[in-house]
């Protein structure tokens, strides 16, 4: 991306550029995400493809990791896309965050490249600091994680000094404070025990209350403001949605957390309190549907950027159904014990990470794209159209196949395995051997190609995109 | 728009107090509880038993009063026959849990329900009955450990590679499960059939 057609007569803040680094980082793990779904998912129709030297457990730790950080370096990116726009004045910091770009590339290669190389260790501390450290979606050795609280802790001192020297938008107020919690959260994912139970207590700490809290707001503020660019919508009413959507997630998403202490040896009172907050979870997702399709209503969906625009409809819908309807269907207790650890589980994480983040990060890619293009048309008949319409279509039939094919599986894993053999490892077989598990998994596959051609579509797309487009962009009215 | 200003239930500044007192309420009671939780699963307490409970038997079986299955710690059955203090039980329980980290297990197999689809629950592995009489199991499943590829596994091919596992590290990692099967999971996995531990020589001739 960074190579191609930028137009010099378009000035780009430093957030700005620095941003377009961070994007072309982010797409790149985008597609390694892709590949390695797709070798651990041909693993399942094909047990010996690659055994012995890429095995499912590599692949599926570098398909996850690579979309954690992916999103990560999207976040950022969008983040210091919108900074001095919205403080009103140049970053602060500006040196140190470029520094900290390159070395937190690095430091993802590096992983990467230990991941794949290296795989496992002894069993001993050292494999914990230097390998993996073998917690899932935190896999990142030790030494990794006290980077990323250094990156993340630099990136926090940019946008919080930046904010504070600027002005203090109720977005950037509530991006800042986010930021605190997200930074914080992290540090209860460090340390070693024995202990399982206590293990996994604090590791969904880091999961939890990053996925189903702060990163739900960190979008929350992405598609305010991404709302007020693309379709010059009021601020106050974004930010007031801002507002009753911070309340929402945090007072449904915090106790929520309680969904996931029903198994781990954790107390009997988590059935209550968990069932119940994590029953609400859905209603800030439907606030943020109501929201937009409000909005792009009322504007006449009259948008200066049409990629941008329809990927906040498709996060809002995505978010709503994936993190939404597909969390709710399995998350209470009675429902849980036999979904747990279940393909149905896969299907939900499939459908929420892809409708909640990818499609807002792959919003902020167009609104950047079009700035950095020279600034130019994105409305109707914009040159070549076909390829973001295509990828957005392509992404999300791909998205729908594979996370309804898990769906099925995970039926039929969960009646079963679970809820027929009692969970034994003949009672798995005899539910991972079943034509219906099996189908379900055929299908997955399928869908990960037609997945994978929309990646490959959308990253063409990125490229090119109003490159010989000559019209300027449309000017939308503010309110 | 302008009405819309007028309504207090409307008005930014509403909302943002509602956000603040409404995340800082709920983080206040998720501290509260955290509390009371963690003193709960400390090794050693009701839900989560000490290390040494590898010196005993441990079950799973059905609970009226509670109406799922709970762990039942039975007579002393130490492991490998051989019986360890606590300090050394600790030791060797955190050497199982720290290769199941180094070899990451949990990106294949799930514990306590938690990680990958690709092989079994760990939950209460050292139950499972497919380990066949409960005299040879903690052998059968070291061999298993240092070479899982060798082993007929299933109907559909999947096989667990070779990790490098040690003997040592194969024996720690049996304790861990053994301790794992103790924690008091609430009843999950709903329904399991744990292998036959009663008294008698063979699970074929307890059955009459």
């Amino acid at each position: 991306m960074a190579a191609s057609g930028h137009s010099p007569a378009i000035t780009m803040n430093g957030g700005q550029k620095l941003a377009m680094k961070y994007f072309t980082v982010a797409i790149a793990l985008f597609g390694a995400q892709c590949l390695f779904g797709m070798l651990a998912g041909i693993q399942y129709l094909h047990p010996d493809f690659l055994f012995g030297i890429l095995d499912f457990s590599i692949n599926r730790m570098l398909h996850i990791n690579a979309m954690i950080v992916w999103l990560l370096f999207g976040f950022i990116g969008s983040v210091y896309w919108l900074l001095e726009d919205e403080a009103g004045v140049p970053i602060v910091g500006l040196p140190l965050a470029k520094l900290i770009f390159w070395v937190f590339t690095l430091a993802v290669v590096v992983v990467v490249l230990v991941f794949l190389l290296v795989q496992i260790g002894p069993g001993k501390q050292s494999t914990i600091w230097l390998i993996t450290e073998g917690r899932e979606y935190i896999e990142a050795p030790r030494w990794a994680d006290i980077g990323i609280v250094v990156c993340v802790l630099a990136f926090f001192y940019n946008v919080a000094a930046t904010f504070a020297r600027g002005r203090f938008t109720h977005i950037g107020g509530v991006l800042v404070m986010d930021l605190v919690a997200l930074a914080g959260i992290y540090l209860a994912g460090m340390f070693y025990t024995p202990n399982i139970s206590m293990d996994q207590h604090w590791w969904w700490w880091v999961i939890h209350l990053w996925v189903e809290a702060t990163w739900e707001v960190l979008v929350g503020c992405l598609m305010a403001y991404g709302l007020i660019k693309t379709m010059g919508v009021r601020r106050q009413i974004v930010e007031t949605w801002l507002y009753i959507e911070v309340a929402l997630m945090f007072g449904s998403g915090i106790l929520g957390l309680g969904h996931h202490y029903f198994w781990i040896g954790t107390p009997e009172y988590w059935f209550t309190i968990g069932g119940f907050f994590s029953a609400l979870e859905p209603i800030p997702l439907v606030a943020m549907v109501v929201h937009a399709v409000f909005d792009a209503g009322h504007h006449k969906l009259k948008s200066a950027n049409n990629p941008a625009l329809a990927w906040i409809i498709a996060q809002a819908f995505g978010n709503f159904f994936g993190a939404g309807v597909w969390g709710f269907m399995h998350t209470l207790p009675q429902i849980n014990l036999y979904t747990h650890g279940t393909q149905w589980t896969a299907s939900h994480g499939h459908l929420a990470f892809f409708g909640a983040y990818a499609t807002m990060v792959i919003a902020f890619l167009y609104i950047a794209l079009q700035k950095w293009r020279g600034n130019v048309w994105m409305g109707g008949n914009l040159v070549g159209a076909w390829k973001w319409k295509w990828a957005i279509f392509l992404l999300h039939a791909g998205m729908i196949t594979m996370v309804m094919a898990m769906l099925i599986s995970g039926y039929e894993q969960s009646q079963i395995e679970r809820a027929i053999e009692g969970s034994t490892w003949m009672g798995y077989f005899a539910a991972q051997g079943h034509r219906w598990f099996l189908q379900g998994m055929y299908w997955r596959q399928i869908g990960g190609w037609v997945f994978s051609a929309g990646f490959v579509l959308l990253a063409w797309d990125l490229l090119t995109i109003g490159k010989r487009e000559t019209r300027s962009a449309l000017q939308v009215p503010g309110e | 728009m302008s009405e819309t200003q007028a309504l207090w239930w409307a008005s930014t500044s509403f909302w943002r107090k509602t956000a603040i007192w409404v995340t800082a309420g709920s983080f206040v009671v998720l501290i509260f509880l955290t509390f009371d939780t963690v003193k709960q699963i400390t090794a050693g307490g009701k839900r989560v038993p000490a290390y040494s409970v590898i010196n005993q038997r441990i079950d799973y079986k059905f609970d009226e009063k509670r109406n799922f299955q709970v762990p039942v710690i039975g007579p002393e059955e130490p492991l490998f026959g051989k019986k360890v203090t606590e300090a050394e039980a600790e030791a060797l329980v955190s050497h199982g849990k720290l290769t199941t980290q180094a070899k990451n297990c949990m990106d294949c197999h799930t514990l306590l329900g938690n990680g990958a689809y690709f092989a079994p629950d760990l939950t209460k592995a050292w139950l499972d009955p497919s380990w066949g009489a409960k005299e040879t199991r903690e052998q059968t499943m070291v061999e298993f450990l240092v070479h899982p590829e060798l082993a007929a596994h299933n109907p559909l091919g999947r096989r667990m590679p070779n990790l490098k596992i040690t003997e040592e590290e194969a024996r720690a990692t049996v304790a861990f499960l053994k301790w794992m099967s103790s924690i008091d999971t609430n009843g999950f996995p709903a329904n399991f059939k744990p292998i036959d531990q009663s008294n008698a020589p063979t699970p074929a001739a307890a059955q009459p």
